[in-house]
C-alpha cells in the first residue's frame, strides 16, 4: 500500500504515504472491533487507504505537489478519484511494489540499509521487527530506516522501471538485496529464532514478482528463485519439534516439500539460458546435488566440491571457503579438511561465526580426537547467537564426552 | 493558442453508482486526449447542483436546482488556435450522451 500511495504522492511525500497507511490501519481497529472481521480483510484495508488517500490529496492540494508524472489529474474533481483508482488496478499494485523495491536499493545506500527498507516499506514491517530480523539494536535499526528513507526522499521521483538501461543496471543490487532477505530468514542470526519463515516467505514472493516483469526474468533470477525454492523446500526438517537445530546429515528428508523442489526444477531449466554463470546459478547447483540425493551418504560430493571450486572464483568468502572445506572433508577425509580450513585465507573474519569452531570441531571428532573436538565446539557454543545453536553445540560438546567411554568400554572387553 | 472555456450544461445526473463510474472514466478518457494535445489550460471542476442565487436586488434564495434545464455542471479551460477549433475540440464530450451540451466561449483578453 505505501508503494501505491507513494507512486501517487510522489517519493518526496513518502512520510504522507506511510501516515495514510497507518491511519487506515486504525480506522480497522476501531470499525473491526465492532463490526468483526471482514469478509475480505485486504481490500478492506485497500479502500480505506484509497479513501484517505483522495481526502489527504484534497486536504493538502494548495499546500504540496504530488506526483509530477500524475500531472494536474489530481487538481481537478473530474480526474482525482479515477486517477487514483487506477493506481489500485491489480497490475498497478504491482508495478509499484517493483518501482519501490527497484527505488529502495539506491546505490547510495549500503545493502543493509537497502534489505531494511525493503522490509520496512514492502514488507510492512515494524521497526523492532527489522531490529528482530537482523542481529542489531532498536535505535541502531530506527536510525538506518531514517536515513534510508531520507535518501528515499530525497531523490527526485520513484525509480523508472520502464528505463531498460537503468532497470538492468539496478538489477544486480536488487537481486543482492532479496538473497540477503532470504539468508537472514534461513540462516538467521536472530536471537529469538534461526529460522523466520516469514523473511524468507517475502523475498520469494518479491522475487516471483521481479521474475514475471519481462526485464527482471534473467537467467540470473530463475538461478536465485531456484535457489530459496530449494532451500525452503528443506525448511521443514531444519527445526525439530522442541525448535532445536537438526544437522543437515540427520533430517527427516520425507518431510522436505516436494512441490517446492518441483517448482524449483522448473526455475533451474528456465536459468539454464544465456552465457553468464552466475553465483545464484552455483549455488542453486549446489543446493540442488543435496536436495536432490536420497540420503545424506548418496551426495555427489565430487561435483559440490568442483561447484564450490567455481563458486570461490566468482564470490571469494571465508564463508564460502568454509562451506567448500566441509564438503572436501566428505570427499577426501576429515584430515583433508582440517588442512583446508586452516589454509582459509581471511580467517579473521570468521571469529565470530560459530560454524568455523563447530566444522573444526566435527573434523576433530571424526579423526578421533575428542578431546580437541570438545574444546571447538565450547569455543562455538561461546560463539552462538542464540538459544537453538547453543543447544546445539551443547549437544555436540556431549558427544565428545560419550566418545572416551566408548572407547574405554572397548578396551574393557576381553580381546 | 487562445483561451476558451467550456461550459457543460444541461446533462442527466447518471441513475445507478455503476452509472456515474462508467461516466467518469468516459471523461478521463476526453481529458487524456485533449490533454495529450496539449489542449488543457486547466481541468476545471464539476460543480454541485445545490447552490445559491443571489438576485438582482442581492437578495440570496436557494438554486438552480437539478432539475433546472440548461444547468451548467461544470467548467474546463483548454487552448486551441481558434474559435472554430475549440467548438471541434469540445464534440467529443460525454456529455452529450447524457443530452446535455457545451457552451465554448472565448476568455476575453481586456
Amino acid at each position: 500500500m505505501v508503494a501505491v500511495l507513494t507512486r501517487i504522492f510522489g517519493v518526496h511525500n513518502l512520510a504522507l504515504a506511510e501516515d495514510v497507511v497507518q491511519d487506515a490501519f486504525c480506522r480497522a481497529l476501531e470499525v473491526w472491533k465492532f463490526s468483526g472481521w471482514p469478509e475480505n480483510p485486504s481490500a478492506w484495508l485497500m479502500a480505506a487507504a484509497r479513501n484517505r488517500a483522495v481526502d489527504a490529496l484534497r486536504r493538502e492540494r494548495t499546500a504540496r505537489t504530488f506526483a509530477p508524472e500524475l500531472g494536474r489529474a489530481l487538481d481537478s474533481e473530474w480526474t482525482l478519484v479515477p486517477t487514483v483508482d487506477q493506481q489500485f488496478a491489480p497490475h498497478a499494485i504491482q508495478d509499484d511494489s517493483l518501482r519501490m523495491m527497484f527505488s529502495c536499493c539506491h546505490p547510495r545506500l549500503k545493502e543493509e540499509a537497502q534489505v531494511a527498507l525493503i522490509l520496512n516499506i514492502l514488507c510492512g514491517f515494524s521497526v523492532s521487527e527489522v531490529a528482530g530480523a537482523f542481529v542489531a539494536g532498536r535505535a541502531a535499526i530506527e536510525k538506518r530506516i531514517q536515513r534510508a528513507k531520507q535518501v528515499l526522499a530525497s531523490s527526485r521521483r520513484l525509480f523508472d522501471v520502464t528505463d531498460a538501461a537503468e532497470f538492468s543496471g539496478r538489477l544486480p543490487a536488487v537481486q543482492r538485496a532479496l538473497y540477503l532477505l532470504f539468508n537472514e530468514g534461513y540462516h538467521g542470526a536472530s536471537a529469538e529464532a534461526p529460522v523466520r519463515a516469514e523473511l524468507c516467505g517475502e523475498a520469494m514472493r518479491l522475487t516471483a514478482l521481479l521474475r514475471e516483469h519481462p526485464g527482471g526474468g534473467t537467467p540470473a533470477t530463475f538461478a536465485l528463485s531456484a535457489l530459496m525454492w530449494l532451500h525452503a523446500a528443506r525448511l521443514p526438517s531444519r527445526m525439530d519439534a522442541g525448535g532445536g537445530l537438526t544437522s543437515w546429515l540427520d533430517q527427516d528428508r520425507s518431510r522436505w516439500n516436494g512441490a517446492l523442489v518441483a517448482e524449483a526444477e522448473r526455475l533451474l531449466e528456465r536459468s539454464a539460458s544465456g552465457t553468464e554463470l552466475t553465483e545464484y546459478h552455483v549455488e542453486a547447483a549446489i543446493a540442488w546435488i543435496h536436495t536432490t540425493a536420497r540420503r545424506a551418504e548418496d551426495t555427489d560430493w565430487k561435483s559440490v566440491v568442483t561447484l564450490y571450486d567455481r563458486l570461490m572464483k566468482l564470490r571469494p568468502s571465508p564463508v564460502v571457503a568454509l562451506n567448500r572445506a566441509i564438503a572436501i572433508s566428505q570427499l577426501d577425509g576429515p584430515e583433508r579438511g582440517l588442512e583446508e580450513l586452516r589454509a582459509i585465507a581471511d580467517r579473521d573474519r570468521l571469529a565470530s561465526y560459530p560454524f568455523y569452531p563447530a566444522a573444526q570441531g566435527e573434523l576433530e571428532l571424526r579423526c578421533g580426537r575428542s578431546e580437541e573436538a570438545r574444546e571447538h565446539f565450547r569455543a562455538a557454543r561461546a560463539l552462538a547467537r542464540n538459544p537453538s545453536e547453543r543447544r546445539f553445540f551443547e549437544q555436540r560438546v556431549a558427544a565428545c564426552d560419550a566418545e572416551p567411554r566408548a572407547r574405554e568400554s572397548r578396551m574393557r572387553r576381553p580381546a | 493558442m487562445s483561451e476558451f472555456v467550456f461550459l457543460y450544461r444541461g446533462a442527466e445526473r447518471p441513475a445507478s453508482p455503476q452509472e456515474m463510474q462508467q461516466n467518469m472514466q468516459k471523461w478521463m478518457s476526453w481529458f487524456q486526449d485533449l490533454s495529450s494535445g496539449g489542449h488543457i489550460k486547466d481541468r476545471g471542476q464539476p460543480l454541485d447542483t445545490t447552490g445559491k442565487v443571489v438576485g438582482r436586488k442581492k437578495i440570496v434564495t436557494d438554486g438552480p436546482f437539478a432539475e433546472a434545464k440548461d444547468l451548467v455542471g461544470g467548467f474546463t479551460i483548454v487552448e486551441a488556435k481558434d474559435l472554430s477549433e475549440a467548438a471541434e475540440l469540445s464534440k467529443g464530450c460525454p456529455i452529450f450522451e447524457r443530452n446535455g451540451f457545451v457552451e465554448v466561449r472565448p476568455v476575453m483578453k481586456m
